[in-house]
Parts: C-alpha cells; sequence; structure tokens
C-alpha cells in the first residue's frame, strides 16, 4: 500500500531559511540546506524548498541551495515560487528538483500545466493552490502571495489544473495556515474528493493530532509542515510514529539503517 | 569507475550524487573507451522508452551495451530498468535490449492510480546480492506508469500494487529497479551500496 507522505517545507528568502504567519510577517531561521539534511535523515518523505522572493536575485541563491541540497538529500526535492515559464521548470529540474510547484502562473496562463507536463512529465508538475472559505459553501483561489483574490472557486479550479495535466496538488488553506489550529478538513476533503491527482495538504498543523486527523478525516496523500518543525516542537520521526500506531501506512526509517561509504 | 550512461535522456545528477555520497569513483559519460572502461555501468532513465531506445540507438551504444553487459555488472534504473526486457508496449511497440526475458506494459488494474507514485513497501521473493540488507516492508520511491511483466524466476523484490510490481530484478550480472534507489533514503542507499561492493 502508498505511504501517506509527510513533507518537510522550507521557506526560502535570499537563501534564508524564513517563516511567515498567515502570509504575512516573515522572520529568519537559519541556513535551509542544514534544515533540509536534518529532515531527510529524521525520515521526510519529501522536501520541498519555496521561494517566496522569487526575483532573479533570491532565485540563484535557489539554484546554489538546490545543488549543495541534493548532494546530501535522498528523497524527492520539489522547488517552487515564482515559477512561470518552462524554462523555469527546466533550469529547477536541471539543478536537480524532481518536481517543480507552479501558483500563480497556472492560474494566469492554465496552458503553461499542460506545456510543462507534456516536456517534462506529469509527476514532476505540482500545482499549489491557496484558497479561502468565502461562504459556507464556497472556497476561492488567491494569487500572488494570498494578495489577489482570483474569484475562481476552488472545487472547480482543481478539477481544471488535473485536466492540465497537474501531477498533485498542493492545497494551502489561508483560513489555518500559521494558526496551529489544525488542517482545514472540510477544504482539503472537498478538493480530494473531485480530482483523482494526490493532494497534499498544507496550512495550520499545531500538534502530533491533527496529521492523524488529516489522513483518517479525509483522503489527502500527504501532508506538508513548516515551523512546527523549525522550532522543535515535533520531529517527523515523532509524526510518523504516532501515525503508524494508528494503523496509517507511512515509511519508517530504521535507526540502524545508515549507509557509509565503500566497506 | 562506475559509468553513468548518458545518451540525452533524465537527470542523472541524482544517481551520480547518491554515488559520489556512498564514495564510488563514477562518471556521467557516453564515451565508448569511458564505457568499456569502466567496471560497472549504471543505465538511468526517466520519459518514454521509445524516445529512450532511440537516443540509445542513435548515440551508438546498444550495441557496446549488450556486449559489455556480458563482462561486467549493469544496473538499469526506472526505465532504464525496462529497457532492459525484450519489449515495449508504451505507445508503439519498441524493442529493448533483451538482457532479461521479459516485456513492458501499463499497470494493469482499476482499483489504482496510475501513475503510481510515492513510497510504497517491498516484498522479497529471493534474495540477490543487491537486496542485501534490505528488509521485507521496507519502503522505496516509485515514479512510474508502465511496469515489467516477467517470471518470477528475475524478481527478487516486488511491490503490490493492482498486481505485482516488479521492484528489483536481475539475471546473471544485470540488475534493474523499477523504483528510484537514488530518491529512495536509506534503504536505496543501501542497494546502490550493494551494487557498488559488487566484484
Amino acid at each position: 500500500m502508498l505511504a501517506k507522505r509527510i513533507i518537510a517545507c522550507l521557506d526560502i528568502r535570499d537563501g534564508q531559511l524564513v517563516k511567515g504567519v498567515n502570509f504575512e510577517g516573515i522572520r529568519e531561521i537559519g541556513d535551509p540546506v542544514e534544515y533540509a539534511i536534518k529532515y531527510n535523515n529524521e525520515g521526510a518523505d519529501e522536501i520541498t524548498f519555496l521561494d517566496i522572493n522569487a526575483d532573479s536575485k533570491s532565485r540563484n541563491k535557489m539554484y546554489d541551495l538546490l545543488y549543495k541540497a541534493c548532494k546530501n538529500i535522498f528523497v524527492p526535492l520539489t522547488v517552487g515560487g515564482g515559477v512561470s515559464s518552462v524554462d523555469d521548470v527546466k533550469e529547477l529540474l536541471r539543478a536537480g528538483a524532481d518536481k517543480v510547484s507552479i501558483g500563480s502562473a497556472a492560474v494566469k496562463n492554465p496552458k503553461f500545466i499542460s506545456d510543462a507536463a507534456s516536456i517534462f512529465g506529469e509527476q514532476s508538475v505540482v500545482i499549489a493552490i491557496d484558497a479561502k472559505r468565502i461562504s459556507d459553501e464556497r472556497y476561492e483561489v488567491f494569487i500572488n502571495g494570498g494578495r489577489v483574490n482570483t474569484g475562481l472557486e476552488l472545487v472547480d479550479w482543481a478539477k481544471k489544473v488535473e485536466k492540465f495535466g497537474a501531477g498533485e496538488i498542493l492545497l494551502t488553506s489561508m483560513d489555518t495556515d500559521g494558526t496551529k489550529n489544525g488542517f482545514d478538513i472540510p477544504m482539503l476533503q472537498a478538493v480530494c474528493d473531485a480530482v483523482n491527482i494526490p493532494v497534499i495538504a498544507s496550512g495550520g498543523c499545531g500538534n502530533v493530532d491533527d496529521f492523524v486527523d488529516v489522513f483518517e478525516q479525509t483522503s489527502a496523500d500527504a501532508a506538508l509542515a513548516a515551523s512546527i518543525f523549525h522550532y522543535g516542537d515535533l520531529t517527523i520521526e515523532q509524526v510518523k510514529h504516532e501515525l503508524s500506531k494508528k494503523n496509517i501506512p507511512v515509511r519508517i526509517q530504521h535507526k540502524d539503517g545508515a549507509v557509509d561509504g565503500p566497506i | 569507475m562506475i559509468a553513468i550512461i548518458d545518451y540525452g535522456a533524465g537527470n542523472l545528477f541524482s544517481v551520480k550524487n547518491a554515488l559520489d555520497y556512498l564514495g564510488y569513483d563514477n562518471k556521467i559519460t557516453n564515451s565508448k573507451q569511458d564505457i568499456m572502461a569502466a567496471e560497472k555501468m549504471i543505465l538511468p532513465g526517466v520519459g518514454s522508452f521509445p524516445a529512450a531506445m532511440k537516443m540509445l540507438r542513435e548515440s551508438g551504444l546498444e550495441e557496446l551495451i549488450k556486449e559489455e553487459a556480458n563482462k561486467k555488472p549493469l544496473l538499469g534504473i526506472c526505465l532504464g530498468m525496462q529497457m532492459l526486457f525484450d519489449i515495449s508496449y508504451e505507445f508503439e511497440e519498441t524493442k529493448g535490449l533483451s538482457l532479461i526475458p521479459g516485456e513492458i506494459r501499463l499497470i494493469e488494474s482499476k482499483e489504482v492510480k496510475i501513475p503510481h507514485m510515492g513510497w510504497n513497501s517491498l516484498i522479497k521473493e529471493k534474495d540477490c546480492a543487491l537486496s542485501k540488507g534490505v528488509n521485507e516492508g521496507d519502503m522505496v520511491y516509485y515514479v512510474h506508469s508502465y511496469q515489467a511483466y516477467t517470471s518470477m524466476d528475475y524478481i527478487s523484490l516486488y511491490t503490490k500494487y493492482g498486481g505485482v510490481i516488479p521492484g528489483l530484478v536481475f539475471h546473471n550480472n544485470i540488475y534493474g529497479t523499477q523504483f528510484h534507489p537514488e530518491k529512495s533514503g536509506e534503504v536505496g542507499l543501501r542497494i546502490l551500496k550493494n551494487f557498488g561492493e559488487l566484484k
């Protein structure tokens, strides 16, 4: 059976690991490569780097960072933030990313999704969706770091990105992000029910039970978290251990599994 | 030296990074001299079977790989593993390297999502040199829509997903992994190390 994945997310600005709260207020935390290696060693199933600035200077630092990270990380790497052309995707994959996450640019030009998928394969295209509850029955999609409401209805948009060839959806609830009150279960389930591609839950986890809840109460394939891991509130090992106790299939990294160089 | 065969397909650097990390001398190369001088060969690959075989043929490496595979260990990864078999039906009928008997077809199941993507657990059919230290239930990272259909004789590790997905196959000194050992954490590194230690 496929394992439910735990993804460690690192928000990057000018090559530094930072953390924002509710899409506002940014704090620097440290060297992203060190953190990423630590998460790799703790058993993260994937590592995601999101460039929150994504101007050309920040992008160049992202390439350097990716190049360093790849030498020591042997799980899939996803990179996102300001990805807006097929050339961007190509450069990031060449620099060592396994998947590229596309957000605003997909809304502005949905054909970008199919262009990238047809050249690099659907598995390498993750569509990032930031959404917010507008009324009881309606969620809408936001872009440009949560600053612009597109007016697009979330489930319609999710179905559309699947049709255009997205390999996965990374769904961040702007309502729960940064709150530590748990993932947005109703929003996630609405999207999981509508698409057949994997959905990654993002935004709001504050403790280990939130991971259990998201996998017991929705059909999300993966859960992504950032600050809860950065500040050491919780380790990936603890999360996996708890999920495993609840019979949720996860990959457990064995303590004696460390592999060194030639004998 | 381990030759990582570069015929124009795929991200070869993640395989190189893993071998560097493990401390094995390696080289990404399409030079016939390098491949002939190498102690071992790795055939990586992502993309589609017909395109990859075409590139291999046009680079003049197809016959060389088949010849060298009689003399030294070869590891095919993902599409590189599929190319070790006789024939593939991805898009169109395409001949493979015929180093292991079997064929490549779409994963046959209505119950599971295709592509098969993510971490899945291994079941041990029988030991081979590369499965040393790998335990039943260990998880590895897969990304594929097509799979090998072959005799259980050639299967060391497999995964249940719909039906049986051959994970690690072998025949004499030829090995192939459908999963990505370079992206499969400690388990993947263990398998690459086992390959690096082959005599």
